[in-house]
């Protein structure tokens, strides 16, 4: 007997769509079997995970904050991604963003303009470009690999971040904590529904979700960038430049990145801290692939790991859960995900060994 | 001369087999026979089910249902290494050898029991002796002609004594010259007593060499015969089931203006044992089919590589196109200026597989059939040309939303072929442009060839096949290690001249074993 793992002749689309459902229902039924192992009660567990955060409208709008970012990077970095490249610095890029719109916010701190706003996503968007420029320059120039380029930097953002929240930046009436001032009203977002947290900025992240998707799909840029990922000697063949897409495609996921750090720090943050996020640069990578890189795709994947985010500190409260449940929860949606994935491409076939058949 | 005895069971007998893939019956009750020392063709087209059934012979595919006899009993072939326990050997048309090792480490990796190295040498040098195919041992892989290249895979075959040798498709990477010497080689063979299923849908080699051929089409065995009673005319019948179509040709010799001209083009290849290109120069007039012919792998990919812009020339004027530099140009830019241009290669470099045949249309055909509207992909138009290329090449197809890697290897090449020709391209260039298509299709894309030439563009055609050349071609040049030679005049132009470029600095061996090399390649 033996194992023989052999691709599919035909892989089914319909079913491709499908597993992401698959793997969350695995999930759940595991987080189940899980929980009443370890001696919860299972259906609290379960019900305060998954149901109770949608039951009111504080958990909701909570969701849309936490989907926000993770979207809007989300669908920037699935651009790159169908193209071969491997932006893995969205954490970075958002941090930049993020100082380059607090730092425009800061100057002109106590004007009402309404250009005030539109002025720190400008300044966030070209920040994130500009970030994300580094590794594609030396991607294209010299042949760096991206990976590694964009997630050192990544490092160096985030220290360069708490360089100016404990020096330049620093709130001069903030008693020497690491904070900036806050920022004033005319460079806040607004907030949708009075008493939360949801923002503007969760409006624009399905707005610009729909406009990658019709970028992709409708477009000769999206093309390109499909075709140079699924086979660069054809973009060569048809004239596209594999150089360019590179360039477009750090570009646009090192901007969106910029744009979620600006709604960030504008939004829920209000000022510059030396965290502004909680790893939504990466994890923004499952929530691209969990969504099949597809930017309507990425609107569920991001709603449900923000829900990861929000059942897990909801069931370490109602059901006294350990904290790391939500990494485990993040980790066996990936599991599941990438296994069925696996499974609809492969087939696991039995076959027997076949003795020596000597004549 | 070498008849089956009748008292003596046939060396391999199939019966009834048959085999079933999604969609397609490749075998249908397919019953042949093949006698010990006899030289089998396995006559048909590309699709007709001749490489289903040897791998299932070889063990590499199980039949479905039907029997096979070795020796007279009943045997399953469960795997490639049953089948050369019972002294089955196969030559494979893709050889599969790594190109950093030498011949012998990779005759070893071949075998299921090398033994020692030494010895193993000694042998591989005695059977490359015994049987015509020169080989030195210690050799890099890398460093040898196709032609050697094959004779590896042969004498890994014959270093484990087959009683059965499969050949498929064998001469397709071969100069004239080497395709003689292989004939010799197999008739050796042949005479000791092997037997040897040739697979082909080459008829003139097919008379030249084959004691009997059983002809296969659309899976099933449509004919028995024996080579040498029928003509070239009578197999392609059988083995296409209607007339064949001839191409008409134009009148030659009326070429108007040169439309592409290169001059001195140098270019070093991007992969570690590619093929330099070396001085090229070649002028094709409006009108004018120019051919270059050559072995597999002497240059050919990068030639076309540096007429499309791919890779760009030095400089502008090295490549002109109808007066204008276009050396440094983009290869979408020389496509707006109308040159169009067929790959070797489908899957990947000519279409995308996992794209639709009309996203497979805008690929190339947004360039100058007006497919965008600022950035956007209009539709409508791009499905009507895709389904114009379905139509006018007839495309089999589901539709024009099917994917281009569920397409079938021909009809998949008519797609891209005929993508190019109705850009109404200025200068068309076109690699091995009837690949794996059947006799009708191919009779259509030299036609269209043909039209696209009297209408006034420049056509280059890139081929391996020699015949074909012949056929279409106003003058050719034959590309060796990334040189061309100068242009002939088709209609002068004799086989052998042809054949001796080909075989170019490979020329050590190029002389025929045996007299009479001069086959007619006509069809």
């Amino acid at each position: 007997m033996q194992l023989k793992i052999e691709p599919r002749r035909e892989i089914s689309r319909n079913l491709l769509y499908l597993t992401p459902f698959l793997a969350v229902l695995l999930t759940v039924v595991t987080g189940f079997v899980l929980f009443m192992l370890m001696g919860y009660d299972p259906f609290a567990a379960i019900y305060h995970f998954f149901v109770s955060p949608l039951l009111s409208l504080y958990g909701l709008s909570e969701l849309m904050v936490k989907a926000a970012p993770l979207i809007i990077i989300g669908v920037g970095l699935a651009i790159g991604f169908r193209a071969n490249v491997w932006n893995i610095g969205a954490e970075g890029q958002l941090t930049i963003g993020a100082i380059a719109s607090g730092a425009v916010a800061l100057a002109f701190w106590g004007d009402t303009g309404l250009w005030v706003l539109p002025l720190m996503c400008i300044a966030g968007v070209l920040g994130g470009m500009l970030y994300a420029s580094i590794p594609a320059f030396l991607k294209t120039r010299f042949g760096v690999n991206e990976i590694l380029t964009s997630l050192m930097l990544t490092y160096v953002a985030t220290l360069f971040l708490s360089t100016l929240v404990y020096g330049p930046l620093k709130d001069p009436a903030g008693f020497n904590f690491p904070q900036s001032r806050m920022f004033t009203d005319a460079a806040l977002l607004g907030v949708v529904f009075d008493g939360t947290r949801m923002h503007t900025g969760t409006i624009f992240a399905l707005l610009i979700a729909v406009a990658v998707w019709v970028l992709m799909t409708f477009t000769i840029i999206g093309f390109q960038v499909r075709v140079v990922g699924q086979a660069p000697a054809a973009a060569r063949f048809a004239g596209f430049s594999r150089n360019t897409i590179i360039w477009f495609g750090l570009l646009v996921s090192g901007g969106l990145a910029g744009l979620a750090g600006t709604f960030e720090v504008a939004g829920p943050i209000g000022q510059l801290i030396p965290v502004i996020t909680p790893g939504y640069g990466f994890t923004a990578i499952i929530v691209a692939f969990l969504g099949r890189l597809h930017p309507l795709g990425i609107i569920l994947s991001g709603f449900l790991m923000a829900l990861s985010y929000i059942g897990g500190e909801n069931a370490q409260v109602e059901v006294g859960l350990p904290q790391a449940v939500t990494g485990v929860f993040q980790g066996l949606l990936l599991f599941f995900l990438l296994a069925s994935d696996f499974l609809v491409r492969y087939r696991v076939r039995v076959v027997r060994l076949v003795t020596e058949t000597a004549s | 001369m070498n008849d089956p005895v009748s008292t003596t069971p046939a060396r391999l007998e199939v019966q009834g087999v048959t085999k079933q893939f999604p969609g397609v019956l490749a075998n249908d009750h397919v019953d042949f026979a093949v006698a010990p020392g006899e030289i089998h063709a396995l006559l048909g087209e590309n699709g007709a089910g001749k490489s289903t059934l040897v791998k299932m012979i070889y063990g590499v595919l199980h039949p479905d249902e039907g029997q096979i006899f070795w020796n007279g009993e009943q045997v399953s072939v469960a795997d490639p290494r049953a089948a050369r326990q019972f002294g089955i050997g196969m030559v494979f048309q893709h050889f599969s050898l790594f190109e950093a090792m030498t011949v012998l480490e990779n005759i070893a990796l071949g075998m299921d029991e090398p033994g020692d190295m030494r010895e193993l040498a000694d042998r591989v040098t005695e059977v490359s002796r015994a049987y015509g195919l020169p080989l030195e041992p210690h050799r890099n892989v890398y460093t040898l002609s196709v032609g050697e290249r094959q004779r590896i895979e042969i004498v890994r075959c014959l270093l484990q004594n087959p009683k059965l040798l499969i050949m498929d498709e064998p001469t397709s990477v071969l100069t004239p010259q080497e395709v003689e010497r292989l004939f010799e080689t197999l008739r050796q063979l042949a005479s000791e007593g092997v037997s040897i299923l040739y697979i082909s849908h080459k008829l003139h080699e097919i008379k030249a060499l084959c004691d009997h051929a059983t002809i296969l089409r659309g899976g099933k065995v449509v004919a028995e015969c024996d080579p040498d009673a029928e003509t070239a005319q009578t197999m392609a019948q059988l083995m296409i089931g209607e007339e064949l179509k001839t191409v008409s040709r134009r009148a030659g010799g009326n070429f108007g203006e040169p439309r592409l001209v290169v001059e001195g083009l140098h270019m070093a290849s991007e992969e570690i044992h590619g093929v330099d290109l070396r001085n090229i120069a070649l002028e094709v007039r409006a009108g004018e089919i120019f051919g270059i012919a050559g072995v597999a792998g002497n240059g050919q990919n990068e030639l076309l590589i540096a007429l499309s812009g791919e890779r760009l020339a030095h400089h502008a004027e090295i490549i002109r196109i109808d007066d204008q530099p276009v050396g440094r140009m983009s290869a979408g830019a020389r496509r707006r200026l109308g040159v169009c241009c067929v790959p070797e290669e489908r899957n990947g470099h000519g279409a995308v597989p996992a794209m639709s045949l009309i996203e497979n249309a805008v690929l190339s055909g947004h360039h100058r059939m007006e497919l965008l509207n600022s950035i956007f992909i209009k539709g409508a138009e791009a499905r009507r040309f895709a389904e114009k290329v379905v139509a006018d090449f007839d495309v089999r197809t589901p539709g024009a939303e099917a994917s281009a890697g569920s397409l079938s290897g021909g009809n998949l090449q008519k797609f891209i072929v005929g993508r190019e020709i109705l850009q109404n391209p200025g200068v068309l260039i076109v690699s091995q442009p009837t690949w794996g298509v059947d006799a009708g299709a191919a009779a259509t894309i030299h036609q269209a060839l043909n039209d696209l030439a009297s209408e006034g563009a420049a056509v280059v055609v890139i081929s391996q096949d020699l015949d074909e050349l012949l056929a279409i071609t106003d003058r050719l040049a034959v590309i060796n290690v990334g040189v061309l030679s100068n242009a002939l005049v088709t209609a002068e132009a004799s086989v052998e001249e042809i054949g001796l470029l080909m075989g170019g600095v490979h020329g050590l061996d190029a002389h025929p074993a045996a007299q009479g090399g001069g086959e007619t390649h006509a069809a």
